[in-house]
């Protein structure tokens, strides 16, 4: 068994006619947490999203265990999936399912265990995120932070090899941002997983990280474990680990000359 | 300028196109599978409900009124000519044959259709279709086949229920109000209704109605913008596509059926 979990190999995608990856490729270490980070808007969703299987690359490999996803029929792609979870940043709970029915939800559907094997699975999963006492609760009567574990619980629900989260952190308070850092690195080493986090949170990422990308301008513009990468000499990637407004990445959003504008009115 | 108006109906068209194939594409994945009645059936059942049963009270209502109007109406006209004796063949044959099916598919649109709508609209914008997806669970299958088997079920029945309370309610104005003496009432009808030619195509009706209706409502929560701006167009959308297809598909039923 090889080290990588994932393999992207050259990946190149497109929205109509915007690039939003050009040839890029990262590997992902079975048992590591890598994280992804990068300013909102260069697609980290939608590289999740060609992980798994739902947009197709314009080119480039997308090798999961050797298994290219991209080029996989539907029942195979089904049967990838079942060995990855991702978490959705607003926890994508069913809205019609106890918390607990939701947990369930993956074991009912892919295996045709008894009723109190399933009552087992889902307590300790709820026990895993500190949710064993929510389980009668509706989606719609949790806050923002316990959404979000009540949906990791259901993600490692069948014990995934993959588990992915997009922006885990966005919109957390800091004692739900704590523990949600905490269970990725638990959850990580307690059940052997290999975690992918893309998320613009420097700090939360940088503590919990193995092996960090940093992606921007269609690319990866630097990588390296968290360490190499505070002394990485990119302005760019300095730029954004220091959080700076101004740098290469420019404060102003692509606009003709200041003054020509302004002097329009004149005219 | 005649070019750009050119250019915009040829937009139009071709996104329309789209649209129409999007859905056959959906509807195509939600139903050729092999059947696993030991998962799809209690979905079904619980769809039959919220789709089918919660949908009755106002196909009774409407029904009823529909009915009792059908008699007033009919009878102002047939008492002058002395025919009262032919408005149970009256209300029965309006109602199997046109009303029914058709006034419940309309109601069925405002009422399940745009509630189908919405749901998978906010389902599919609160990530949820794509969580299912993630999870190896095929949403066409999950969420879209027994919803659409649940619309096509329940609607002829709807119909049928419909056009039974509707005779009632004529019955009701006709005799108990208007004096029209009750077995001719029944017997008229029992001598002018054909099984075949009326009540069989009615049901075929509604069964056409009930796949249009379901498929659009479907479709257009399947393809909403998932933004709350997207599925309020798509659940207004569906209530008048589906209405106008259903319009236009009862000239065309009607024409096959009885025109010649």
């Amino acid at each position: 068994m090889s080290d990588i979990l994932v393999d992207i190999q050259h990946l190149t995608f497109k929205r109509g006619d915007r690039v939003i990856y050009d040839d890029m490729s990262m590997q992902f270490q079975r048992g590591k947490v890598t994280a992804i980070m990068g300013p909102s808007g260069i697609g980290k969703t939608t590289l999740l999203r060609l992980i798994g299987g739902q947009l197709k690359p314009e080119q480039g490999k997308i090798l999961i265990n050797g298994q290219d996803i991209p080029q996989l029929n539907r029942k195979d792609l089904y049967k990838a999936r079942q060995k990855m979870s991702m978490l959705f940043q607003s926890g994508a709970m069913f809205s019609d399912m106890s918390v607990y029915d939701n947990v369930a939800f993956p074991i009912r559907e892919h295996t045709r265990l008894p009723e109190d094997i399933i009552r087992l699975m889902v307590l300790m999963k709820l026990e895993a995120v500190g949710l064993r006492g929510a389980r009668d609760l509706m989606p719609a009567e949790l806050s923002g932070g316990m959404a979000r574990r009540a949906a990791l619980a259901r993600a490692i629900a069948l014990d995934p090899q993959l588990i992915m989260y997009d922006e885990p952190f966005a919109g957390q308070d800091p004692i739900s941002m704590g523990v949600i850092v905490r269970l990725i690195r638990s959850l990580n080493n307690a059940l052997g997983l290999t975690s992918v986090v893309v998320s613009h949170d420097v700090n939360e990422v940088m503590s919990i990280a193995d092996y960090v990308y940093v992606v921007a301008e269609q690319k990866v513009i630097g990588q390296g474990t968290p360490e190499e990468l505070r002394a990485h000499p990119s302005a760019l990637v300095q730029q954004f680990l220091q959080g700076e407004s101004d740098g290469p990445v420019p404060f102003h959003f692509k606009a003709a000359s200041y003054s020509t504008e302004l002097m329009e009115l004149a005219k | 300028m005649i070019v750009d108006k050119l250019q915009q109906l040829g937009q139009k068209s071709i996104a329309k196109i789209q649209g129409m194939g999007r859905a056959t594409v959906m509807l195509f994945g939600a139903l050729v599978a092999w059947p696993t009645p030991r998962k799809s059936f209690p979905l079904l059942l619980k769809q039959l409900y919220v789709v089918g049963v919660l949908s009755l009270l106002i196909i009774l209502v409407s029904g009823l009124f529909i009915g009792m109007v059908l008699a007033l109406q009919g009878y102002t006209v047939l008492s002058k000519f002395g025919a009262e004796q032919m408005l149970g063949p009256l209300v029965a044959l309006s109602l199997l044959r046109e009303l029914g099916p058709v006034v419940t598919a309309l109601l069925f649109a405002g009422r399940a259709g745009s509630a189908l709508t919405a749901e998978i609209g906010l389902m599919k914008a609160t990530e949820q279709l794509s969580g299912m997806e993630m999870m190896a669970v095929d949403p066409l299958r999950r969420i879209i086949a027994p919803r659409f088997w649940a619309g096509v079920i329940s609607m002829p029945l709807l119909a049928m229920i419909f056009t039974a309370v509707g005779i009632l309610g004529g019955h009701l104005v006709g005799v108990d109000w208007l004096g029209v003496d009750s077995g001719g009432y029944w017997s008229a009808m029992q001598a002018n209704v054909d099984f075949q030619q009326d009540i069989m195509n009615g049901v075929i009706k509604s069964a056409v109605f009930a796949l249009i209706v379901t498929w659009i409502a479907l479709h257009k929560g399947f393809d909403a913008v998932p933004t709350s701006e997207g599925i309020s167009q798509a659940t207004t959308q569906t209530v008048v596509t589906s209405s106008l297809a259903v319009l236009g598909f009862d000239f065309i039923l009607t024409a096959v059926m009885f025109g010649g």
